[in-house]
């Protein structure tokens, strides 16, 4: 048996390969990683605070290399997440059109070790909202 | 129990009195003043045990963050001058440590599922639409468990007819097992937070959430699986779910229940005492929460807002009845006591000790057999380490040749005081489980570094959410410095090879034993083996006091 931490990640990813991701109908993931860069890129200089925006991940992710998350922006044009910890921290950016009928979208992202995601969303008058969760990658196996 | 209308009183202090006396009877143990409109009674974390036991709580239960120094986090001395319980007492030997082996042989043993069912019909005769609810880690824990995969406790807890129930351990009987067994129950399979691995929905086989109409009054249940399962324990055995804390869908399940007329919320819950408690800052319209998961027995509820949390011990130790006063839709008043079932004065229901009987018959002689006697309290709660596990890491070390050794830190597994034989059942009352392989690996120092400093982080990250809720894994060959106070990556230090008295070093191999791997795969023989044939070879055990391990910031 062989005890590496990468190896130990790595159990139970046959369960969850085959997974879709659920993306809402209306959004898109942006497949140019590069688009979505980095979290002073997006806000170009502008504040972000807290608002309706609401991120949801687990505390402890049952599997670093796919761990749901969604978020959930009302009245947000673009939402664009972070991994912050990883070595390419953009993940993945949503678009909302006019017609869209809710801004939310779910998706499963690759966390390298325990880390912040933070979900920033610009709204349709041009301010910026941001949600950040810590998600813990461990080990395990000791609990009682 | 300012900052809110509700009336609430513990009837604990009744029995506590008497019982300085020495004259305690069962229906002095059991009296208590129905009150209100609606009875629960909360049973959970028993892991397979129907028969009596003794069981020694924790003297070491450090709380982090916030949970510094409240309960469950006080022990000992500690604990009885905070709740004026008598040194000696049978209070004292029920809900505290110290004394423990003294205490025990003066008031005997605890538990015995024969005793709970005649404490569960006497308050069903005082209150007949009493609801039972069971929180979990029901179907784990025993040699009879494991060789008929949870029968024996499924037809002794179809006995004592419960309303719902919520999981943890029984998870670990692999899916196919969980559902052929919950397909077949008579009563509701709850978890809000069971959700479909594939499609991230909740799973069809377990309802979030049971509506019962008791006394005039519309209660909704909601059940809570433990968070962490396929973290905690191997998700290869059930990788068909997902769990986590989800506090958001319990919020929204609350409302779905308020929406529809509950007027009590119950939360069924196997979060463990901490989660729970911050679950209830987040979470609104929860009235109670039966928790579960850190086996915390506590003589009086703890109020975190408008919502009373029970906290009900294991191993069939305690049995709470909490009578509720529900009128115009909210609750107004709690009357509470956690039962403890002292098995020499309570009387076993014969209905249920038959059946009981009935389970253990098969494998009665296997049972039975003696393998050793122990000269030592042998134990297991606590943080760091117990003298069950430090007897398991010695078998391991010995028996598999190992420099080092490691046994998980799980809360479930009875006492033995000096003097009485270890019997095969004894030992599989502390290691069985369906994954107990012994596996023998090579780790180097900073491997073991890191293991060490992922399970603390498991126990000591000041954010409950992000706590599993077991113990320290346990270290055999080597002693360590943890300092819990600090953050992952710098709790552990002073890592020293006890054979030599060498610093551990990071870049070098040492062959580690251990047992409990969540990896699929693993090989060895089992761990009750192990054990057996190390306690063989010793005859009488005799574990003494280790100090291996220095607790810093506690």
């Amino acid at each position: 048996m062989d005890f590496t931490r990468r190896d130990t990640l790595a159990l139970g990813a046959g369960a969850t390969a085959m997974a879709l991701l659920p993306l809402s109908a209306v959004a898109q993931a942006d497949p140019n990683a590069e688009l979505v860069g980095a979290p002073d890129e997006f806000l170009a200089g502008a504040d972000a605070g807290t608002g309706d925006l609401t991120l949801t991940a687990p505390e402890i992710a049952e599997n670093g290399n796919t761990v749901p998350i969604s978020i959930d922006a009302p009245g947000a044009v673009e939402v664009r997440v972070y991994a912050l910890g990883n070595p390419t921290p953009g993940v993945a950016a949503f678009r909302f059109g006019p017609l869209a009928g809710s801004q939310a979208a779910s998706t499963r992202i690759r966390l390298a070790g325990t880390q912040d995601v933070q979900a920033i969303a610009k709204m349709a008058d041009g301010s910026y909202q941001t949600a950040m969760k810590t998600v813990k990658v461990t080990i395990g196996g000791c609990g009682g | 129990m300012a900052a809110s209308a509700m009336l609430g009183t513990s009837g604990f202090g009744n029995w506590a009195r008497l019982a300085a006396q020495q004259s305690l009877t069962q229906d002095q143990l059991l009296q208590f003043d129905t009150f209100g409109n609606v009875s629960l009674i909360h049973v959970t974390d028993i892991h397979a045990q129907l028969m009596p036991i003794y069981f020694r709580e924790p003297s070491v239960n450090i709380g982090v963050g916030a949970n510094r120094g409240a309960v469950p986090h006080v022990t000992g001395a500690d604990f009885r001058k905070l709740y004026g319980i008598e040194d000696g007492s049978r209070s004292h030997y029920a809900l505290s440590s110290g004394d423990f082996s003294a205490l025990a042989q003066a008031y005997g043993k605890v538990g015995g599922m024969d005793r709970v069912a005649t404490v569960v019909n006497a308050i069903r005769a005082d209150r007949p639409d009493a609801l039972l609810l069971d929180g979990g880690d029901t179907w784990h824990g025993s040699y009879t468990c494991y060789h008929s995969e949870g029968q024996d406790m499924v037809n002794v807890m179809n006995g004592l007819k419960p309303d719902a129930m919520t999981f943890h351990w029984e998870f670990t009987l692999g899916t196919d097992r969980v559902t052929e067994l919950v397909e077949g129950l008579p009563f509701a399979a709850l978890g809000q937070n069971i959700f479909d691995a594939e499609w991230d929905e909740p799973a069809e086989l377990f309802k979030p959430y049971k509506f019962f109409e008791r006394g005039g009054v519309k209660i909704a249940v909601i059940g809570q699986a433990f968070p962490y399962m396929p973290i905690a324990n191997p998700s290869w055995m059930f990788p068909e779910y997902s769990f986590g804390i989800r506090d958001e869908n319990m919020q929204a399940m609350v409302d779905e229940v308020r929406g529809q007329g509950a007027e009590l919320v119950v939360c069924l819950s196997h979060n463990g005492f901490d989660v729970d408690k911050k679950m209830a800052s987040k979470v609104t319209g929860i009235d109670v929460i039966l928790t579960g998961h850190t086996h915390d027995a506590l003589p009086e509820p703890v109020l975190v807002g408008e919502t009373i949390l029970i906290a009900s011990g294991s191993n069939g130790k305690f049995v709470s009845r909490v009578d509720l006063d529900v009128r115009d839709g909210r609750m107004m008043g709690f009357r509470h006591k956690l039962i403890p079932i002292f098995s020499d004065v309570i009387a076993p229901d014969p209905e249920m000790a038959t059946l009981i009987e009935e389970q253990r018959a098969p494998y009665k002689a296997d049972l039975e057999e003696v393998i050793g006697q122990t000269d030592s309290l042998l134990y297991r709660r606590g943080n760091f380490n117990g003298s069950w596990d430090d007897l398991i890491c010695d078998a391991l070390l010995s028996e598999r040749e190992a420099d080092i050794a490691m046994s998980p830190g799980v809360r479930w597994g009875p006492s033995l005081i000096p003097g009485d034989d270890i019997t095969r059942e004894d030992i599989w009352n502390v290691t069985s489980m369906t994954y107990g392989e012994a596996y023998r690996t090579e780790m180097t120092g900073e491997f073991i570094k890191v293991i060490l400093e992922d399970v603390a982080d498991n126990i000591f990250n000041p954010d409950p959410y992000y706590q599993q809720g077991g113990d320290m894994v346990r270290i055999g060959g080597m002693g360590y410095r943890c300092d819990v106070t600090k953050p992952q990556g710098e709790r552990i230090s002073d890592m020293v090879l006890l054979s030599t008295g060498e610093a551990i070093d990071p870049a070098k191999n040492y062959v580690v034993a251990g047992w409990a791997s969540v990896n699929e795969g693993t090989e060895g023989p089992q761990i009750w083996d192990v054990v057996e044939s190390h306690i063989r070879k010793q005859g009488t055990v005799t574990i003494q006091p280790r100090d291996t391990v220095e607790v810093v910031g506690a």
